[in-house]
């Protein structure tokens, strides 16, 4: 429900406009790309490790590599590195899953004080609670009508 | 003594006795890391909360006012603090520890200027002989308070301000040896401004306008001219806010020099600490002016100013539930008595 801005509102507006720094987006995009596809990449390494030095396939080595990925979102997040990098690199060090482990972990640091049960336990997941929730219910949806498409013959 | 519409006259001249600012690490490479009293170079400060390491700094720059205004505790009549985490309680956590009569303020990052405005009163008027007033912030403390973890590595906009890690106090007393002494003269208390701004990572933009609400009505209840003042300082609207606030002021036909308009938020850190927009925060002003300020003037670098805390009163909640955020500005004139 968008409240409808008074007159005096709007004029401000316009002088707030004119002294605001922007987001620079295109360099944001530049940055999240190279930063986020270097991370993407340092994952591709890992799968191989577990490809070429253990018994995983193309579809088994998804697991460990998630995992030793968070783990190393968890060291650069507990050395105070991450956030920096987050700074930097925004959306690139957001959206893998480094992101994801950055989150869960920040939160239970920080929560850390008010004790095991009601801090970290039950802060761990207010950032992420929001990715499990709604990647869940979007794969739900996405499986369902993939599902409804075979059933129809479509694909 | 009421002048105008809602400024006060401090016909006895309250003098500053003493005043003391702490800061934490990330000060201590700041532009000002002179001017503090304690510098301290862990963040956790020795405490196993930030909360608990928000509240010792208080009681730190408290402390050592008292003790630079060769008083002690038990002669303050009361004490005037607040800061920004839930219902105050580093400061009243620090009244606790200090026990002196206290009044806890709610002002948000003006809190350091309602107290220092409602200690002159005090001490005018003749309530009180001995009054302490500050305000501090704690940045991992108001960071988990109002934003993300500190840890999560969230991209903030150049808009954004970084929390002050702080506190500064002041001893105020109704003395009658006044010359070359730090007196308050007057006060301007604002009025609650909203114009529509609801990003929290743009709060200087938000106060803005509250700021020059605040220096309009100053000199409007007062009947001065702004060139009266060596220096006119906002609190913490740094990038953003402080040009919106010249703009506004100059639109309303106020003189005001840009070179004699200054903002604490962007006083106290160095251009390569990336804060984006500047420092925030109730100890921000406070530290500021109670520490570098105060020593300025005490050095004859300054004879007059006004000081002019902006707040910004917005909850987590009240942004998350898309309100817009309602902003306040108080503002303190301090001379050198001559």
């Amino acid at each position: 429900m968008a409240k409808q801005k008074s007159p005096e509102q709007k004029r401000y507006e316009k002088i707030e406009q004119k002294h605001e720094a922007k987001r620079p987006v295109v360099k944001n995009c530049i940055k999240a790309f190279f930063v986020g596809g270097s991370i993407c990449l340092v994952g591709q390494a890992v799968s191989y490790f577990y490809m070429y030095y253990f018994h995983f396939t193309e579809q088994t080595a998804g697991n460990p590599t998630v995992a030793t990925m968070i783990f190393f979102a968890m060291l650069l997040t507990g050395f105070g590195v991450y956030d920096k990098i987050g700074q930097f690199a925004g959306a690139g060090s957001a959206v893998p899953i480094t992101g994801f482990g950055n989150s869960v972990i920040s939160a239970a640091i920080e929560h850390r004080t008010e004790g095991f049960v009601l801090g970290v336990g039950g802060n761990m997941f207010k950032l992420a609670g929001s990715v499990i929730l709604f990647g869940v219910f979007s794969a739900f949806v996405v499986a369902l009508i993939k599902t409804l498409l075979l059933i129809w013959g479509v694909i | 003594m009421l002048k105008g519409k809602q400024s006060w006259v401090f016909a006895n001249r309250p003098v500053i006795v003493s005043s003391a600012a702490v800061g934490g690490p990330f000060e201590a490479r700041g532009r000002l890391a002179n001017d503090f009293d304690i510098l301290h170079d862990d963040l956790w400060m020795g405490q196993d909360s930030y909360e608990k390491a928000h509240k010792l700094i208080l009681e730190e720059a408290i402390e050592t006012a008292i003790q630079k205004g060769n008083a002690t505790k038990e002669d303050v009549n009361f004490m005037l603090a607040g800061d920004l985490v839930n219902q105050i309680t580093p400061s009243s956590f620090a009244a606790r520890t200090l026990e002196i009569p206290y009044f806890g303020l709610f002002g948000a990052c003006s809190t350091s200027m309602e107290g220092l405005a409602l200690a002159s009163f005090l001490i005018n008027n003749q309530g009180a002989k001995k009054v302490v007033t500050g305000a501090s912030s704690h940045n991992a403390a108001i960071e988990k308070q109002f934003r993300y973890p500190t840890e999560y590595g969230s991209q903030k906009p150049p808009t954004a301000q970084w929390t002050v890690t702080g506190a500064g106090a002041a001893l105020l007393t109704d003395t009658d040896e006044k010359a070359g002494k730090l007196v308050t003269t007057s006060a301007t208390i604002g009025k609650v401004v909203d114009l529509g701004i609801s990003d929290p990572f743009n709060m200087g933009a938000a106060m803005a306008p509250a700021a020059a609400d605040t220096i309009i009505a100053h000199f409007q209840d007062l009947q001065l001219d702004p060139s009266y003042y060596d220096l006119i300082i906002t609190g913490d609207l740094a990038k953003i806010g402080s040009p919106i606030a010249l703009e506004l002021l100059q639109k309303e036909g106020l003189q005001i020099n840009s070179e004699k308009f200054k903002d604490c938020g962007l006083m106290v850190y160095q251009k390569d600490q990336k804060v984006q927009a500047g420092g925030s925060g109730a100890g921000c002003s406070a530290a500021v002016l109670y520490g570098h300020l105060f020593n300025e003037m005490r050095n004859g670098k300054y004879q007059r100013i006004l000081l002019v805390a902006t707040g910004a009163l917005l909850s987590p909640l009240s942004f998350q539930q898309k309100e817009s955020i309602p902003c306040i500005a108080h503002a303190v004139s301090i001379e050198v008595h001559p």
